[in-house]
């Protein structure tokens, strides 16, 4: 047992937290989710996605082949890590981490081309087009279609809460292309350029006021046939595959530490009833207790990608350290907001709201964090059923 | 990074699971309860092992293992509840290998590594605090020795050990002017009370009058304990913390073997969600109590610094243990609230160790302290 990470990656992180701290001026940090970027934030995040990239960093977990450095599952944990502790706003995490990764993986050498290299370079933006008004944790029950038609699929059907669709250049969509098949059998995925006719965006705005979420609307929409990444009807399972980089939820549990040194930092400057909040016998509980699941949930990510650097495929951990992860960013907030007060109700932006207004933000964004990507009821599920072999029935 | 056991860790792990599975049925625990709280015979066999000496140098009869290996023995111990102690002496042979002097070493250490030598720390005054400020009982200097007044409460095995690691005070306050004794049990002026305690675990108060003690006695400088005491804290939560990720694993299986097979509504119990959702709960907090616990552990075993993990493992694993006997409890129904069903003899230990070595609160407390939010005011 040796819990460190190696000098080269305790290198790695002083090189990139020193980047950071040069690159990433305070005011273009994001909110602890990422869900309610400002327009300069918004414009920053292309940039620096760029930057990124110039360093190599940006996809450091592809294969060199595609333009990454290989790098390897901890060292991933070390960059994801950082990132998320200091809120550093990005707009190509799907195409990095979703769908490049799909494209090596299934891919022809044609698409290969065409997106691998755009991706790497964080010059093209894809969303995800999956969930429906009624599939949401019932995925495979979609309905969207797609029919061949000579050189050409035509899709009809309608996706939603697909992020910043209304910012990509391409949408990763899964479609079903056999009606008649079990569900699971007839899901197609499809890169679909967003300028195609017969697609409409409207974006949805979510309980903090932004616009980070869409309806995607499919009204006879021609794709081509080279559009279909891997093989017809084998969507879900491409969707599914393991995918060999970091994927523990380690960047959320970094923001969520991040929040609670943004609420230390507030305690201690904060005199409430003629003392600092920080001698306060019940903050130093609810405080001491953040850190030590904050601590727990840093853990069981390291656990997963431990598992994934041995070689391991991770399945009910990885739902154990997200859903843990999930629910402690709700806790951080909710006691953050407990230990503000009154003055908790200001908002970002307004001169004198504590913490920057940040934790008001974390309190509202977090909503989301037990819902996107696998609810919490679901990641349950699994726990129980593929993790303490419960039966299903 | 690197979370797995060596072979030789594994090893070991697999032994103490064997030979406790085969040593210490429940059926022992229960008999043990009604008497002393404690069972010779099985302390006499895992001493023959080796295992009471495994912190010991091999010249003074020990084997000189790791601390992180410690922990996965106590791990295994506290599945099986085995009623020895364990703990305690070898908190005490880490304070004599830290702190004792070479002839305290070579007369006391040998006898505890085989098992003849019982010793127990004797910490708690009067407000049961583990904070150093709490430490009253008094130790002045006369002739060439001391004499040690007040009372030391709820020690562990108190009445069954041979002799009691005490923490006196011989001045100052807080951190300063705490010495160390060894005294044995049958030293004139100490009279044992063992006092009944959930756990049923022999816990006794031991009262003072007027102990004469020589300067061999004397574990470490005077007035300079709190350095050894503090070790042996942090020694003490992070053991306790592995014997309670072994009683709530053991528990957590035991539940899921339960809710798999109880059948109401013609279906398992397990497989309606509201049990499953429990069931993945109590998962999570013993994988997180194991994860914080084996940080510390390991840190210990390598001489890193350490505080603010033991603090962090003691947190956790106080609550979790409890949360997850509670739980398991309500998976049980009504059969879970017997006696003789065996979840009760881990419910009534999972919250003897949480208030062990420093429960959630106090150790919040100390991380509190070690996050920067200043010393508090209350202590
Ligand atoms: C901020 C945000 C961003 C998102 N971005 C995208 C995106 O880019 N692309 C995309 O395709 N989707 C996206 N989603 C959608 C997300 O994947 C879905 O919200 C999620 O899968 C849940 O589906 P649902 O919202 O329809 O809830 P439902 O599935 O309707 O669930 C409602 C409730 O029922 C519970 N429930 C459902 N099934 C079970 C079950 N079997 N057992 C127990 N409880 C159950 C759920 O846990 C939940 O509490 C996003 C969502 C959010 C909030």
């Amino acid at each position: 047992m040796d819990l460190r990470f190696s000098p080269e990656e305790e290198a790695f992180r002083t090189e990139l937290v020193e980047f950071l701290g040069a690159e990433v001026p305070p005011e273009m940090e994001a909110d602890y989710d990422g869900l309610d970027l400002s327009p300069e934030q918004f414009e920053f995040a292309g940039a620096f996605d760029r930057k990124l990239a110039a360093k190599g960093w940006l996809c450091m977990h592809w294969p060199k082949e595609y333009g990454g450095q290989a790098a390897s599952i901890t060292r991933q944990v070390v960059f994801n890590e950082e990132m998320g502790y200091r809120r550093v706003p990005s707009r190509s995490s799907m195409g990095i981490n979703i769908v490049g990764p799909a494209i090596m993986l299934y891919g022809n050498e044609e698409q290969k081309k065409r997106y691998l290299s755009a991706i790497a370079r964080g010059d093209t933006e894809f969303c995800q087009g999956f969930s429906e008004p009624n599939s949401g944790s019932d995925l495979a029950s979609l309905r969207t279609k797609a029919v061949e038609d000579g050189d050409s699929y035509i899709v009809n059907g309608q996706k939603i809460w697909s992020s910043r669709a209304h910012h990509a250049s391409y949408c990763w969509l899964l479609a079903r292309t056999d009606p008649e098949a079990p569900k699971h059998k007839g899901l197609t995925t499809f890169a679909v350029d967003m300028k195609t006719p017969g697609i409409t965006v409207r974006p949805i705005v979510t309980v903090l006021g932004s616009t980070h979420f869409c309806e995607i609307f499919f009204d006879n929409a021609r794709v081509p046939k080279d559009a279909l990444v891997g093989e017809k009807n084998r969507g879900w399972y491409q969707a599914m595959g393991t995918l060999s980089f970091e994927r523990s939820g380690i960047g959320r549990v970094a923001s969520s530490r991040r929040a609670l040194d943004d609420l230390i930092v507030y305690v201690k400057q904060t005199q409430r009833n003629g003392i600092p909040l920080s001698q306060d016998p019940i903050v130093r509980q609810q405080l001491a207790e953040l850190q030590t699941e904050i601590e727990v949930a840093r853990l069981l990510c390291y656990r997963v990608a431990w598992m994934q650097s041995k070689g391991k495929v991770p399945s009910y951990e990885s739902s154990m350290a997200r859903v843990f992860g999930q629910e402690l960013s709700q806790k951080v907030m909710r006691v953050g907001m407990k230990i503000l007060g009154l003055a908790g109700q200001l908002l970002h932006g307004v001169p004198g709201a504590p913490v920057n207004g940040n934790v008001t933000r974390g309190f509202l964004s977090t909503i989301s964090n037990t819902i996107r990507s696998g609810t919490s009821e679901i990641q349950r599920n699994i726990i129980a059923q593929r993790g303490l072999a419960l039966p299903r029935r | 990074m690197d979370f797995d056991l060596n072979e030789d860790q594994e090893l070991l792990k697999k032994t103490a699971r064997e030979f406790l599975t085969a040593e210490c049925p429940s059926r022992l625990v229960r008999e043990v309860e009604k008497g002393t709280g404690y069972s010779r015979e099985l302390w006499e066999k895992m001493a023959g092992l080796g295992w009471v000496g495994l912190p010991v140098e091999e010249d003074l009869g020990g084997s000189g293992a790791g601390f992180l290996d410690m922990c996965l023995l106590v791990e295994e111990i506290g599945r099986a509840l085995a009623p020895v102690p364990f703990i305690s002496t070898a908190l005490c042979e880490y304070a004599l290998i830290d702190g004792g002097s070479a002839e305290q070493k070579k007369r006391l250490l040998p006898r505890m590594a085989s098992g003849k030598l019982i010793m127990t720390p004797a910490l708690n005054d009067a407000t049961l605090s583990f904070h150093p400020g709490a430490i009253e009982c008094g130790a002045a200097k006369k002739g060439g020795g001391y004499v040690i007044r007040g009372a030391k409460l709820l020690v562990p095995y108190g009445a069954i050990a041979d002799a009691y690691l005490v923490a006196t005070r011989t001045g100052g306050a807080g951190e300063n002017g705490i010495t160390l004794f060894i005294v044995d049990r049958n030293h004139k002026g100490i009279s044992v009370s063992p006092v009944p305690t959930i756990a049923c675990d022999a816990r006794c108060h031991v009262q003072m009058e007027s102990v004469e003690v020589g300067r061999e006695s004397l574990l470490g400088r005077e007035g300079d304990g709190w350095p050894l005491l503090k070790m042996l804290l942090r020694r003490g939560a992070t053991l306790t913390s592995a014997e309670m990720i072994g009683g709530a694993q053991a528990v957590l299986e035991r539940t899921v073997a339960y809710v798999k097979d109880r059948v109401q509504f013609e279906r398992p119990v397990g497989s309606f969600q509201a049990v499953q959702h429990k069931c993945a709960n109590m998962a999570g907090a013993c994988d997180g109590a194991r994860f914080v616990t084996y940080q510390a552990a390991w840190l210990l075993s390598e001489n890193l610094p350490c505080d603010r993990e033991v603090a962090i493992a003691k947190a956790w694993t106080s609550d979790a243990y409890t949360r997850v006997c509670l739980d398991s409890h309500q998976a049980h129904g009504a059969i879970g609230f017997t006696k003789e069903y065996d979840l009760q003899l881990y419910t009534r230990r999972a919250k003897a160790a949480e208030l062990a070595y420093g429960d959630t609160r106090h150790h919040s407390e100390m991380l509190a302290d070690l996050m920067g939010l200043g010393v508090s005011k209350s202590l």
